[in-house]
Parts: C-alpha cells; sequence; structure tokens
C-alpha cells in the first residue's frame, strides 16, 4: 500500500489535511512507523484511526454500541418504573421493594447517561416509552410466556434476574469495541458493574423468597452464575429454554487456554471455576434475547 | 503445568499481545515516543512525592504495559485470596451456614483468579506478595465482612479504572470477565452487612462512583495501591504502569 498516494489524494479534497494530523512531517514520521512496526493487514486501520482523530469523528463502532446499551437500558427501566408500581410487587416486601425503586433509578439514570453521551458523539438518541415494550415476551401480542411478570412477584423476579445476567454479559461483548475511547470505555465499565450488583442483589433476593420461588428442585441459588444454569424453573419447557438463551455459554472452565478447574493443584471445582468469570453474549445473541420483549 | 507447555503458552500470550495491539495507542507510541518518557518521569517523581512507601522504586516492578495491568490485577487477586484462604482457615465464632458457603465460593474463585493470572503471565509474573493482616480481626464478623467489602468495592474501582489502561482487547475481556463477578461480591458482602447496600454508589463517590449517573466506582492504579498497600508488607513498584 502506497500510504502517500492516499495522503496526496486526500490533499486534493481536503487541502488542510496534514494540519489536522499535527504537521505534514509528523503525520509521514507516524506512517513510516506504523508500516514499519504493524502488520500489513493492520495499517489500514491505523490509518482509519488516524483520521478518525483527525477530523473528529466518533469512530461508528463507539456510536453503535452506546446505541445498543440505551435500548438495553430503556427495557430496564421502563420493566422497573412498572414493576414498583405493579401488583406483584405489592405483595413484596417492604425492603424488596426498596431494593426495585434502587434498581429502577439506576437504570434511568443509564438512559439519561447514555443519550447524552451519544448526543455528545454526534448521534441522535432514539426515545423509547413503556409503550414500545412488551414485557409478556409477546412481541407486542400481550400474551407471550411472562404475561404474568406483573401480577405474580416469583415471575417477576425471574425476569429480572435474566434481564441483569443479560445486561452484564452485553455491555461484556461490547467492550472490545470502546478500547479506542478511554472516556466511553470507563463509563461502560461502571455501568457494566452496576448490572453485576444488580444481578447478585436480585439473585438473592430470589434466595431468601419464602413460598414459590420458582428455583429449580434441588439447586442452591447464588449470586453468581453457576456453569450454565439460569437457576429459574417457570414449570414449562418451551419457557424455560427462552430464559435458558440467556445462560447458554455461562459453563466456560478455560480462559484464555488456561484451564481453570483445579488450576495448579488448588481444590477448584467445575462449579466455582465457571462462577469466577462472567462469559459475555454477541450483540446478536442479545438482541435475540430482548426481540420478544420489544414491540415491532 | 510443565516447564515447556509453560514456555510455548507464554510465547502465544506475547504474540497474541502484539497482533491485536490498540490502534490508537499505538500511534501514541510511534508518534510521541519522545514525550511520553518525559511524562512517564513525571509521573515516577509525581508518585514518590506523595510519600506512599507501598509504591516504591525499589519494589517489586509489575512492569510496563498490558503485562504491567496484568501483574497489577494478579497482586490484587494474590491479596484477596489469601484473605479469603484465612478466613475460611479461621473462620469466626458461629458463621451461618450461608455465609460460609458465600465465603467459601469467594475463595475458590479469588484463588481461580489468581492462579490464571500466574499462568497468563508465565514468565513475567511478579512474585508471590507477603500480605499484612495484622489489622484484620478474623474472629470478628464485623472485621472480615467490612474488609470483605472494602477489597470487593476496590476490586470493581480498580478493574473498572484499568479497562482503559489495556492495549488487547482479549485482556480487556478478560477483565471484564472477573470484573463483574467482583462486583456480584460485593453486592453480596454488602447485603449480609445491611440490607439493599448492595449497590450504595454515593457510599463509594470517593472511588470515583457517580450515583447521579448510575456510575460504580473507578480508580486508577497508583489510588488502588495505595489504598491496598495496607495489606500488603511486600513492597510494589507501579511506576512503569501505563497511565493512560
Amino acid at each position: 500500500m502506497n500510504l502517500q498516494n492516499i495522503l496526496t489524494e486526500i490533499e486534493k479534497v481536503d487541502p488542510e489535511v496534514y494540519d489536522r494530523m499535527d504537521t505534514r512531517r509528523n503525520a509521514m514520521q507516524r506512517f513510516a512507523t506504523v508500516g514499519k512496526v504493524l502488520a500489513a493487514a493492520a495499517v489500514p486501520f491505523a490509518v482509519g484511526s488516524m483520521f478518525k482523530k483527525a477530523y473528529g469523528q466518533t469512530p461508528a463502532d463507539v456510536l453503535d454500541v452506546l446505541k445498543f446499551a440505551l435500548t438495553l437500558e430503556y427495557l430496564e427501566a421502563e420493566f422497573y418504573k412498572q414493576a414498583v408500581d405493579s401488583a406483584a410487587v405489592a405483595t413484596a416486601s417492604a425492603a424488596d421493594k426498596a431494593a426495585l425503586v434502587i434498581i429502577r433509578d439506576h437504570e434511568i439514570s443509564h438512559v439519561a447517561f447514555l443519550r447524552a453521551a451519544i448526543t455528545a458523539s454526534g448521534g441522535t438518541p432514539d426515545t423509547l416509552t413503556a409503550a414500545n415494550f412488551d414485557f409478556s415476551g409477546g412481541m407486542g401480542s400481550g400474551t407471550g410466556p411472562f404475561k404474568d411478570a406483573f401480577a405474580m412477584y416469583p415471575v417477576l423476579l425471574a425476569v429480572a434476574q435474566t434481564f441483569e445476567d443479560t445486561g452484564v454479559r452485553a455491555y461484556k461483548g461490547q467492550a472490545g469495541r470502546l478500547i479506542e475511547n478511554n472516556d466511553v470505555l470507563t463509563a461502560a465499565l461502571q455501568i457494566h458493574s452496576v448490572e453485576g450488583r444488580h444481578a447478585a442483589k436480585i439473585r438473592y433476593m430470589r434466595r431468601m423468597m419464602t413460598g414459590t420461588n420458582l428455583i429449580p428442585a434441588g439447586v442452591t441459588l447464588q449470586p453468581w452464575i453457576t456453569l450454565d444454569q439460569s437457576g429459574i424453573d417457570v414449570g414449562d419447557a418451551g419457557v424455560n429454554a427462552v430464559i435458558q438463551k440467556s445462560y447458554n455459554g455461562e459453563a466456560v472452565v478455560m480462559q484464555a487456554g488456561v484451564p481453570i478447574t483445579n488450576i495448579n493443584g488448588n481444590t477448584i471445582a467445575a462449579a466455582e471455576a465457571s462462577e469466577a468469570f462472567d462469559e459475555p453474549l454477541t450483540k446478536e445473541q442479545v438482541l435475540d434475547i430482548v426481540k420478544p420483549f420489544i414491540k415491532a | 503445568m510443565d516447564p515447556q507447555t509453560a514456555v510455548q503458552k507464554n510465547g502465544t500470550e506475547q504474540s497474541l499481545l502484539e497482533q491485536r495491539i490498540n490502534r490508537r495507542k499505538f500511534l501514541l507510541f510511534s508518534g510521541t515516543a519522545a514525550s511520553a518518557v518525559v511524562i512517564g518521569t513525571a509521573c515516577s517523581k509525581d508518585v514518590e512525592v506523595s510519600g506512599n512507601n507501598n509504591n516504591n522504586n525499589n519494589g517489586v516492578d509489575l512492569g510496563s504495559g498490558d503485562f504491567g495491568i496484568l501483574n497489577y490485577a494478579y497482586a490484587l487477586e494474590q491479596l484477596e485470596a489469601a484473605f479469603y484462604t484465612q478466613v475460611m482457615a479461621t473462620p469466626y465464632a458461629s458463621m451461618p451456614a450461608m455465609e460460609a458457603e458465600f465465603l467459601k465460593d469467594i475463595r475458590d474463585h479469588e484463588i481461580a483468579h489468581r492462579e490464571f493470572f500466574k499462568n497468563a503471565l508465565g514468565t513475567n509474573a511478579i512474585k508471590g506478595l507477603e500480605v499484612d493482616f495484622s489489622s484484620i480481626d478474623f474472629t470478628s464478623r464485623a472485621s472480615v465482612l467490612g474488609t470483605a467489602k472494602a477489597f470487593e468495592d476496590l476490586g470493581v474501582a480498580a478493574y473498572n479504572g484499568a479497562g482503559k489502561l489495556l492495549k488487547s482487547t482479549d485482556y480487556l475481556l478478560i477483565a471484564g470477565k472477573i470484573v463483574s463477578v467482583e462486583a456480584r461480591h460485593a453486592a453480596s458482602i454488602r447485603e449480609l452487612l445491611a440490607p439493599n447496600s448492595f449497590a450504595d454508589l454515593a457510599s463509594l463517590a470517593s472511588m470515583g462512583a457517580d450515583n447521579s449517573k448510575g456510575l460504580d466506582a473507578q480508580m486508577m492504579p497508583k489510588d488502588v495501591l495505595a489504598i491496598a498497600g495496607k495489606y500488603v508488607k511486600t513492597k510494589i513498584n507501579a511506576n512503569n504502569l501505563p497511565t493512560s
């Protein structure tokens, strides 16, 4: 690749290209070093990165991640807004209701934060309301598998747990796309761990429930994810399978080529080895999971 | 792991790192190497001036680049694993079954994290650190859970703050896989101490959390080590870690 030719072409359109990049001499020096050190295949990416910086554009990846995250936060925020006033939560303890209010307020804050971040990045945030969601998971029919979510507290907490664990996995899957933007990456990580705290709390609330809790017989539900167990049994195999999508792929016991089970002679069972690391979901996997909750 | 496997694995990690080196940060290296050296020197001086004797030029060098950050994580996981190992070796009186279950699992998770970093770093790994738990009363539930809460919140802040210092998306993903588990630990320990304190972001403001935005704690390595230093006898030199 002849980088100088590319620059010459750009100069015809934008005579100030070198000023944008610092100086022509520095730009050339950078190109020379880049060409020497980076593998040939990586050069176009490095050059693209330089131009993004030069022209002050937010990389499309960052904007895409922010918009994806906003959709998920709207889903959670609208869910908890309805949840705290629902017949289901009316049967819960005052402490449980207070916990759901805390979580609701965080999700509302996340929506506001992401909207501002999208605007600051030159994008236009979508505006979603309760009318955009079907929390029965029925794609707008209102009669989906979770139609009792706002009527029955155990179902509500099961849905909340699934949303939170999915949210954790969703942010994790997007972090790599933000690595070039320190501020957005850090904020995304800060939201990610708050979702992790929420997930642990909802799981703890389910565990401490008296009466029906929808925890499968023989399972001790913990604040962390054991293997790929959802810890949810609603008594319907089809619905359980829908929930299971949020937990598939969590049973990993090998990290970056390092086996974790009984690592270096320590007694670490596969269950704890899998719990010690949460696993990511791709954007496509997450969209497939949340699709039934969003009206077309 | 036999030595040959270790060498091969370590070689793989290194080449992976070189391949995935972050574009933007690479450009900083290639374009402003000279000024980076000056900034680095200034930072070292700044750290010394702060008088933190646990960030010591003569201490164990965490190293630079991504390996430096991984060693930083390795140091914190060593501290956490040693703490929970002691907690379960000498449990406080009448430890309820659920607390024993949680603390045993957390111990196993932290040991898994510690040993993962040790193997992933291979010959680049720092040595085992000597801890100082003289300020902790392991016979006291309040002391043990209070320390656990502090360690877990600090761990969350450390990983959240260190993400941007990594260049490899592979290592960033690993850090992400671990930090949400630390957040689950933090929330759980907090619930054992005070119901509904699981995500009390206002209480974490001094650690970089912003309750008004729903953002968790995040701290830079030197600030984390200044707090963790109380529990580590071995002197640590973090002066070569990346700062942006």
